[in-house]
């Protein structure tokens, strides 16, 4: 028995979102007391895997094969059953990020194995049922998904726990070798846009957002300086995208993008439900608004009233002093 | 070129969220029900997009209760060429696909265009599970889809950018923000919508995956800390020393 982890490999790093996922199914083979089993497909180095070891991964399952680089949900779904099988899994972890939903949904009916996306917390087992948390109706209400089905898989929301590190431990890196045809591969890659210099919204920790508080194009400045200082990404309201103040992809909420960092500074937004939507599962949330009766400010945890011209200025220059402190 | 879009209806987002049946249930008094945002403003207008230009037929597909019939109508009024229903409550991802699957397979469509994830579940189950139910490929967050002589040319988000896929049909794809333009269902559109064909089926099996055992809401309202905006420092200090965020 064993529960099995697919870790995902970007830029030869393993995403962050992946060491998440590695470290709850550490914690849930441990509840178990069973094998924390990692699963990795395409070319990676292997002293990289190793570092699983760190978030409790014994073993690690690597299809070393550049032909696994690209993501293709109806391949990774057959290696991924296939390397549960090898390990024997009943639990199968993955991220809730795009490409973690799209498998787990696969995996759900290939093993007709009961699935629950997105948990924010550890699963309780009774017996071998499995009830565990999920956030629903964006983020207003949780619910308890109950699992009994032989095989479970879970995805994990991005940030809903800080994974605790045994520096030096090391996972054993195991060739696996699935048996693959020609007709598995079922999409080509005809070309890539990465947006280069910054951090992806969605693996971010850290987010600096701006909306029609700051007037215009032009004032995006301090904040871009604010997020270069604090290492965060920068987003934007719907309405500043909308008149390509910022470009599209930055555009949280409803319509847009659904992140959850550790931190979400909201300055100029007024907290509109929409809006909301999409980044009420942040951690902590700061506002800096003029107006006191914004609606953001139900939602946050600290917050400023006062002009985001004067206080952004202020704030990139109290963080700088605290950098220097630290 | 036959498109099949599966459509859910969900409680608009300004909804208060509130519960009954000792939390088992959602509670839709005083509630107003919608199209599931991203089904209509991006996979059914972009299947109706591709059908004006390549001909062929739109049919959207429904697992609900006789009081969805507001949504088909406006799926209806938006362009679709007719409706299927089938009539059960959607009380599970895997129960819903496999519906959707069936009816995929009777009417032998060429492409199925899913929204992104409902507002009310924030899953995106639905889709990938039809695809394996049909042993199809999936591509989901796409923001851009073409079709040519049976391929589709999708732009998928990624992590920190995009990609441009080439994918041989039939296929599903998970609608997000930039595949279309929504629209707005016209006075002509609206009156032929009501002489338009929904199926009312039966169920055709009843296995389910998982279980809500119940719901819970936020325990209180959060507590606000205000910080004065001359005194910045301390905001920084809370993040560092009490949030410990930074
Ligand atoms: C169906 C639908 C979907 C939507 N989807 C989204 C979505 O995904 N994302 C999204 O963001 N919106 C979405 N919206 C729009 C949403 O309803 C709001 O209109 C939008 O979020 C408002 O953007 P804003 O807060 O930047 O602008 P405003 O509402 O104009 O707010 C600006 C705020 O800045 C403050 N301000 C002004 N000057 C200053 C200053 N000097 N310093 C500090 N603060 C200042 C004001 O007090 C105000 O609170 C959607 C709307 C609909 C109907
Ligand atoms: N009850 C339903 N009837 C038809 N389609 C649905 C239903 N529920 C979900 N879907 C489709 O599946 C997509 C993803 O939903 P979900 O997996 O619930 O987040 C939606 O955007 C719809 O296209």
């Amino acid at each position: 028995m064993a529960v099995l982890s697919f870790v995902e490999i970007a830029d030869g790093k393993i995403k962050k979102a992946s060491v998440e996922a590695a470290y709850y199914g550490s914690k849930v083979a441990e509840s178990l007391g069973t094998e924390s089993v990692a699963v990795v497909l395409g070319t990676a180095d292997a002293a990289t895997l190793a570092t699983l070891g760190e978030v409790g991964v014994k073993k690690v399952l690597h299809a070393n094969d550049a032909r696994f680089n690209n993501f293709d949900s109806k391949l990774y779904t057959k290696l991924i059953a296939e390397a549960a099988t090898t390990a024997g899994a009943k639990v199968i972890v993955a991220s809730f990020n795009p490409n973690g939903k799209l498998v787990s949904s696969r995996l759900s009916v290939r093993l007709k194995a009961g699935y629950v996306p997105g948990a924010v917390e550890l699963p309780v087992f009774t017996g071998n049922e499995l009830v565990v948390k999920k956030n629903v109706y964006s983020g207003k209400a949780a619910a308890h998904y109950k699992v009994a089905t032989d095989v479970k898989i879970i995805s994990v929301n991005p940030n809903s726990l800080s994974p605790v590190r045994t520096a030096g431990a090391t996972a054993a890196v195991e060739a696996f070798a699935p048996s693959v045809a020609d007709s598995d591969f079922t999409i080509v890659v005809k070309s890539v846009d990465k947006i280069t210099g910054t951090i992806p919204l969605t693996e971010a920790e850290l987010v600096v957002s701006a909306g029609r508080g700051l007037k215009g194009p032009e004032n995006w400045g301090m904040i871009e300086e604010l997020a270069k200082e604090m290492g965060a990404a920068t987003a934007c309201s719907r309405p500043v995208s909308d008149v390509d103040w910022r470009p599209h992809h930055e555009h949280v909420g409803q319509t847009g993008l659904t992140i959850r960092p550790n931190l979400y500074i909201a300055i100029g937004i007024s907290g509109a439900i929409q809006h909301l939507a999409g980044v009420n599962g942040s951690k902590v949330i700061v506002v800096i608004n003029t107006d006191s009766e914004a609606p953001f400010f139900k939602a946050a945890d600290y917050g400023i009233v006062g002009d985001a011209f004067q206080v952004v200025p202020k704030l990139i220059e109290e963080y700088k002093k605290f950098k220097a402190a630290h | 070129m036959k498109i099949l879009v599966p459509i859910a209806k969900v409680p608009d987002t300004t909804s208060r969220i509130a519960f009954i049946d000792n939390n088992t249930k959602f509670n839709p008094d005083g509630v107003t029900f919608i199209m599931n945002p991203t089904d209509e403003w991006y996979a059914v207008v972009r299947a109706i997009e591709l059908k004006e230009k390549q001909g062929g037929e739109v049919v959207v597909i429904h697992i609900g209760l006789a009081d969805s019939d507001s949504v088909i109508r406006k799926a209806l009024a938006l362009g679709a060429d007719r409706a299927i229903r089938v009539d059960a409550d959607p009380t599970d991802a895997y129960f819903v696909a496999a519906q959707i699957a069936a009816q995929a397979k009777e009417g032998a469509f060429d492409l199925i265009i899913t929204g992104k994830e409902t507002i009310d579940y924030n899953s995106f189950e639905v889709g990938g599970m039809i695809a394996e139910l049909l042993d199809w490929p999936a591509v989901a967050q796409v923001s851009k889809l073409e079709i040519e002589n049976g391929v589709a040319t999708l732009k998928r988000e990624v992590e920190g950018g995009t990609e441009t896929v080439e994918v041989k049909l039939p296929m599903v794809v998970g609608a997000e923000k930039d595949m279309a333009i929504a629209r707005i269902p016209n006075m002509k559109g609206i009156m032929s919508a009501k002489g338009k064909p929904v199926a009312v089926v039966p169920a055709t099996d009843d296995v389910k995956l998982t279980v809500i055992a119940n719901y819970a809401l936020p325990d209180k309202a959060k507590q606000i800390k205000y910080i004065s905006p001359d005194n910045v420092g301390e905001l920084v200090r809370l993040l560092h020393e009490e949030a410990k965020v930074i």
